[in-house]
């Protein structure tokens, strides 16, 4: 890995990583624990020909994000809990249109306002099922200031690829957390495929490799029509059953027939673990503590820290189920990708380890929980 | 120094803690080890007991936050109280001479902080680089160079040499212990 070093906050290290990314558009409206990255952006991005917006509100943020997109940028936005909420339709407008952009969620506690400084995650069953519609989304939380920098350029990258809004779900422990992160340049950078062939017969959501149309910009001369209704390979409206089966689906297969090539998870003494946790965020570096204490201890434990959370990696998650005695699932909520996992668990019991009071969960919490499981197990 | 060392540094709001806690983690990145910076993050902006905490290892850091400070810094008696009340038994407490010295069972290193940035420097404003140089050399948790250039590195320009004989006192204040 080699890069600048640096010492960095989470939330600076997504703004380095979307500017290594390519991005170059940024429209949003600050909001705690997320600010610091707009602040960024305002500050960088007219550096290097790029643009900052800020907006009136979350909901015209997420539509610049669309139509800077389909204006050739790489654009992308930071926001939190209540900016999330209002980003929900026109998030969809995204998904519908096919116009690849990145939004950061840096969670907090909620519901609303909540305690607007401090950390939750909270908002996972959000990113997954916030906008309206069957739909795919692709989500990625990290759990270090490096991943942070790391992962913001994949989720560009995956957006590119796969013509779809990426969400990055981080939160106020990781965002403002300073640590050592390598500005490295070993990640390749993916750029969206652009049409080939004669302007004229060009069909802007005709599907090409991977089930993804190639996509022209806004003033190419490749001229088209992105409407928010349902639409056919030529991006007019077509009302039909078949066409909306057919685009429904497609729209979902583009993502998850990729779901090995988007599951990015970290192992952590899995091979022979008898206690196995599933993580994310920052509750995955209280458990990859409370792993050293257990091992300290003689009891095998072992961390699937998970990065991508959606897609869920379910292939991963059975597999190291199968082998553990009792599995573990703590996160700063009262219990969501704790029921992705007990639908892989096939009968095993899966618990949970959780918190709700805005602090964080620490090692010695998720250590005393395992052992009095693994007592009655 | 033992694997993992937890540092928390206190005082108000605005008398510039957290950047201290942001240099002393540099240095100890400079000094080739890992090292996490945090800090209690509230709406107030001035005034309050404020925190940064600060966790340098020479392997991985995996737990991010302070649970049982090694060394706890104090610059005023409301963030003594506060915080003095959890460090690890061989645990330091580094005081400002203008609190009153606590009986507690832990180590208690009083030293004249502000006395020192006012009288050395004119300055109050940097009590924070002051009692960064006196940490580090009554401590040895990170080296006199790398704080020297962390400090340097991260001060805005033109205080260079304001913030330079700050950390010089604050050297001498841990030297003469």
């Amino acid at each position: 890995m080699t890069g600048e070093v640096k010492f960095l906050q989470g939330n600076e290290a997504c703004f380095e990583g979307a500017l290594k990314a390519g991005a170059r558009f940024y429209a949003g409206y600050p909001i705690t624990p997320s600010s610091e990255i707009a602040e960024m952006a305002s500050q960088r991005l007219p550096a290097v020909g790029g643009v900052f917006i800020q907006m009136e509100d979350e909901l015209a943020s997420m539509a610049a994000l669309v139509g800077a997109s389909m204006a050739g940028a790489k654009a992308f936005t930071a926001t939190s809990g209540p900016g999330f909420s209002l980003m929900q339709e026109n998030l969809g407008l995204a998904i519908m249109t096919e116009a690849p952009c990145v939004v950061i969620n840096v969670q907090r506690s909620g519901p609303s306002t909540g305690l607007a400084t401090k950390p939750a995650q909270a908002d996972v069953m959000q990113a997954r099922w916030g906008t309206h519609g069957d739909h795919a989304i692709i989500t990625l939380c990290p759990t270090s200031v490096q991943e942070c920098y790391d992962l913001m350029i994949y989720a560009f990258n995956f957006s590119e690829k796969f013509r779809t809004p990426v969400i990055f779900l981080s939160d106020e422990i990781v965002g403002h957390m300073r640590e050592k992160v390598v500005l490295r340049d070993d990640i390749p950078v993916i750029n969206r495929p652009f049409p080939q062939g004669d302007p004229k017969q060009y069909m802007p959501y005709k599907p090409g490799e991977n089930k993804v149309p190639p996509m022209a910009y806004f003033g190419s001369e490749y001229v088209f029509h992105a409407s928010s209704s349902m639409h056919d390979e030529t991006g007019y409206p077509n009302n039909t059953a078949q066409n909306a089966d057919k685009v429904i689906r497609r729209l979902y297969e583009k993502i998850y027939d990729h779901r090995d090539e988007i599951s990015i998870i970290k192992e952590f003494e899995t091979k022979d673990a008898d206690v196995l946790f599933i993580s994310f965020g920052s509750a995955a570096r209280s458990s990859r503590e409370a792993v050293n204490m257990m091992r300290k201890d003689g009891i095998k434990a072992g961390l699937l820290q998970i990065n991508t959370i959606w897609p869920f990696p379910d292939k991963k998650v059975r597999q190291l189920i199968s082998h553990a005695k009792v599995v573990l699932v703590p996160e700063m909520n009262l219990g969501q990708i704790i029921n992705e996992v007990r639908k892989l668990s096939e009968g095993k019991p899966v618990f949970g380890v959780n918190k709700v009071d805005s602090t964080i969960i620490t090692p010695g919490e998720i250590v005393n929980k395992a052992k009095e499981v693994l007592q009655n197990a | 120094m033992g694997e993992r060392m937890e540092i928390r540094l206190s005082g108000s709001g605005g008398q510039g803690l957290i950047l201290a806690g942001i240099i002393l983690a540099e240095a100890a990145i400079l000094d080739g080890k890992n090292a996490v910076q945090s800090q209690s993050y509230g709406p107030e902006a001035r005034g309050g007991a404020s925190r940064a905490e600060v966790i340098i290892s020479e392997s991985s850091i995996d737990y991010p936050k302070v649970t049982k400070p090694d060394i706890l810094l104090a610059l005023t008696e409301e963030a003594l109280m506060k915080y003095k009340d959890n460090l690890k038994p061989d645990g330091v407490i580094i005081i400002d001479s203008s609190i009153k010295k606590p009986e507690l069972p832990v180590k208690i290193i009083s030293l004249p902080i502000i006395e020192t940035a006012q009288n050395r420097t004119g300055k109050v404003i940097v009590a924070n680089i002051v009692a960064l140089g006196a940490l580090t050399t009554a401590t040895k948790i990170v080296s006199k160079e790398s704080t020297e250039k962390a400090v340097m590195d991260r001060v805005p320009k033109g205080t260079e040499e304001l913030n330079k004989k700050a950390l010089y006192s604050g050297f001498e204040l841990g030297e003469s212990l």
